[in-house]
């Protein structure tokens, strides 16, 4: 009796605590200054990213003018976790909840309404569209069942929005290494980036150990490694360098641009750690995401990193 | 509350089957039934984190799959010396309640841990080393509770209980994350509290309602770590070391298994997370009447069998890589043979180790003894899955299936002629 008395009481203490934090968790404030409509995804100038402000809640696409970094911020009420944005289309990576739990790949038109929902595994990890805005692509990543077990698998794919053809994962696609055919089952591709003719693109490749950046064409359905030790690139705007994220420790990376008809590679002055597909903010300065704010450095080694967006992540800037 | 509860589990003893229930729970004790409530609840709280925790990891705090990759390898040792020193403490304080709810209380901390560190990521590493050390402290004790409370002609029916008692729990723990992610607007901190209310709910069960198993001291100061290694001089307990350290290094991780199903069968991405709850619920199903076989016809032979069920499953998954993957409803069908044959290893071999190895161990000893033979399975199968990766690196997937398949079986035929087929020693059954 006094046992059940007891685990009565513990229960209710502890239900109280359970439902009291989540009461409170669940009305914390959203900020005050933030106005709600949809966005123009097609407004130039205008640097559309993903807001981080909520302390534990909804991440949202939000856009900004470049004035100050915390300039007043348009919320669309989108909740995504990586957004990117090419001429009036927009992508999307929304987690799922639910007893089937994975992430969709929204794309947007420009006033972000939803045209399309395309599910996937995971969580999401990089999203890009073509300038053009024909070209999108998105990568996520699926861990084992348990964080008890090690070890993960991404899944890139890639959606030609002219034809709707959609590739859920492109790892079948043939690979040169070096000038090799090269099959490996242990071969994972990140982060896509698409040059001005929406058919040359480049990525990452992981396969025993590597990174390799490798150069990929979508008609002839082909790729092939130019160069080990680069990830995340992310194509200049006038298509002649190459921005990546370049492993500097066991598990930090330090940003870098290639120039590809040199083949130099310039580390940037940002020197903490930066895990993140950087993007271009003009042909001189690259922008990118740390510390759940957006900072840009310029794009030739030189200079500072600078604050860009407070609270802040997936910046893409409308041309 | 601690004291007290063991003085009447003291004149209660543990072996008192209760018999009044029936069906799944006909002749398995109280306090197993207790321990396995407490199993369940606690595994509520841990898959809840479980599952929530790559995407928060890697979005709300940013981590890269690489560093979330060196955050979750790396403990085994620590895990290993963790679970041997925590059989020995309960072996000589012959507390292996208190030991046992130590490692549990101290996961349940460790769940208001993981958002108080917010993103260090040494401080995520120590919170995730300090939750499973204190898994690694709770198992053997736990385990070692079952058997002393249960007559050893029961044993493998009370491992099935618990076993399947545990697996429900890490079936509803992602259906409250989800729940609670819903209802806060996806607060992650609000699952982790929640986490940890149900994981204290937990260890309060454990104080209130399992009782230790408190046997008079034994003659000689004999629970030493000598002693404790000193077990493998018993042939029978040695010899179920070593063919379970051989089988475990012929295991596959679950993960591999299911890549290798989802590459070789097509299955739509957003299906993959559906695959570990294939072999979970074919577990459910078979680890009660599996255990009461292991209970009929021999543990050790339904062990082997348990393994034979792994083995067809390797070639199983392994055949459509080879080419010969046909219609849709086959295709399913293949699939779900695969997960069903998973579940079926692990309803023939988790449980039904433990219930065979326990009666091979002296009674003051056993914790150490249970402790030992779980670090050395679990090492042979973290080296597995290091030697599996590099073989799926070098050859594909499917060859290295079948390698590994024929590693198995070889390793079989060996476990066979090692493993004690004599009947329990009615000494070392206290």
């Amino acid at each position: 009796m006094k046992r059940a008395l007891a685990l009565a009481l513990g229960l209710l203490v502890l239900v109280g605590v359970a439902v009291g934090y989540s009461t409170f968790a669940a009305d914390r404030n959203e900020e005050a200054t933030v106005e709600r409509r949809p966005l123009d995804l097609t407004a130039r100038g205008r640097l559309v990213f993903v807001d981080t402000n909520r302390a534990g809640g909804h991440r949202t696409v939000a856009d900004t003018g470049l004035d100050t970094p915390a300039a007043a911020r348009v919320d669309s009420g989108l909740r995504c976790e990586r957004f990117a944005v090419g001429a009036g289309t927009g992508v999307c990576l929304q987690t799922r909840g639910g007893p089937l739990p994975g992430t969709d790949a929204l794309i947007v038109d420009a006033n972000t309404n939803v045209k399309r929902r395309i599910e996937l595994a995971g969580t999401p990890s990089r999203a890009r569209v073509s300038a053009s805005g024909n070209m999108v692509s998105w990568t996520v990543f699926v861990t084992g069942e348990s964080y008890n077990k090690t070890g993960f698998s991404t899944w890139t794919g890639i959606l030609d929005t002219r034809t709707d053809y959609t590739l859920i994962n492109i790892e079948a696609i043939p690979l040169t290494v070096d000038g090799k055919p090269y099959h490996s089952a242990d071969v994972n591709y990140w982060g896509v980036t698409f040059a001005a003719d929406d058919n040359r693109f480049y990525a990452t490749v992981g396969t025993k150990g590597h990174t390799y950046l490798v150069e990929g064409d979508y008609a002839n359905w082909e790729a092939h490694t130019i160069r080990d030790g680069v990830e995340c690139p992310s194509l200049s705007p006038d298509g002649t360098r190459i921005a990546f994220k370049k492993r500097s420790g066991k598990s930090t990376w330090r940003l870098h641009v290639l120039d590809l008809a040199t083949m130099r590679e310039t580390p940037l002055a940002e020197h903490a750690n930066v895990d993140d597909q950087a993007a271009w903010l003009d042909d001189n300065t690259v922008m990118y995401g740390r510390d759940r704010n957006v900072y840009a450095v310029p794009a030739d080694g030189t200079g500072a990193p600078r604050l860009l967006v407070t609270k802040g992540a997936s910046p893409t800037l409308v041309r | 509350m601690y004291i007290a509860a063991t003085r009447r589990a003291d004149q209660a003893g543990g072996r008192t089957a209760v018999g009044t229930s029936r069906g799944f729970t006909r002749n398995v004790p109280a306090n197993v039934l207790a321990l396995g409530t407490v199993s369940l609840v606690t595994d509520i709280s841990a898959e809840m984190v479980t599952a929530v925790l790559p995407t928060y990891l890697v979005l709300t705090l940013g981590l890269s799959p690489l560093q979330y990759g060196l955050l979750d390898g790396g403990w085994f040792g620590v895990t290993a010396m963790v679970r041997l020193l925590g059989g020995q403490i309960a072996d000589r304080t012959r507390r292996r309640k208190l030991v046992a709810g130590t490692g549990y209380g101290l996961s349940a901390v460790c769940k208001l841990g993981l958002p108080l560190v917010g993103s260090s990521v040494a401080g995520l590493g120590l919170v995730l080393a300090a939750d499973r050390t204190g898994k690694g402290l709770r198992t053997a004790p736990r385990d070692a509770l079952i058997t002393l409370s249960t007559p050893t002609p029961h044993l493998g029916r009370a491992f099935g209980v618990h076993r399947a008692m545990d697996t429900v729990g890490a079936f509803l723990g992602p259906l409250a994350a989800f729940a609670v992610l819903w209802t806060t607007h996806d607060a992650y901190d609000a699952v982790f509290v929640v986490s940890f209310c149900v994981a204290t709910f937990g260890v309060l069960l454990l104080m209130l309602y399992v009782r230790d198993h408190r046997e008079p001291a034994p003659p000689r100061r004999s629970a030493s770590l000598r002693a404790a290694f000193g077990l493998l001089r018993l042939a029978p307990f040695r010899r179920t070391c070593v063919a379970a350290a051989l089988l475990g290094l012929l295991t596959v991780g679950d993960t591999f298994v299911y890549l290798v199903l989802q590459r070789g069968f097509d299955i739509p991405l957003r299906y993959f997370p559906l695959l570990p709850l294939g072999t979970a619920g074919a577990f459910l199903l078979l680890a009660v009447p599996i255990g009461r076989l292991a209970d009929r016809v021999g543990r050790f032979r339904v062990f082997l069998g348990g393994h034979l069920a792994l083995l067809a499953a390797y070639l199983v998954a392994a055949a459509p890589t080879g080419g010969h993957a046909s219609g849709t409803a086959s295709r399913w069908a293949v699939l779900l043979l695969v997960l069903g044959l998973q579940g079926l290893f692990y309803a023939a071999t988790d449980g039904v180790l433990m219930a065979a190895a326990g009666p091979l161990l002296p009674v003051h000893l056993r914790t150490s003894g249970l402790a030992l033979l779980q670090t050395g399975q679990a090492g042979a199968r973290l080296l597995s899955s290091v030697v599996f990766g590099a073989a799926w690196t070098l050859w594909g997937a499917g060859p290295a299936l079948y390698a590994m398949g024929a590693g198995l079986a070889g390793c079989l035929l060996l476990a066979r002629r090692l493993l004690p087929s004599a009947p329990l020693d009615p000494e070392v059954t206290g």
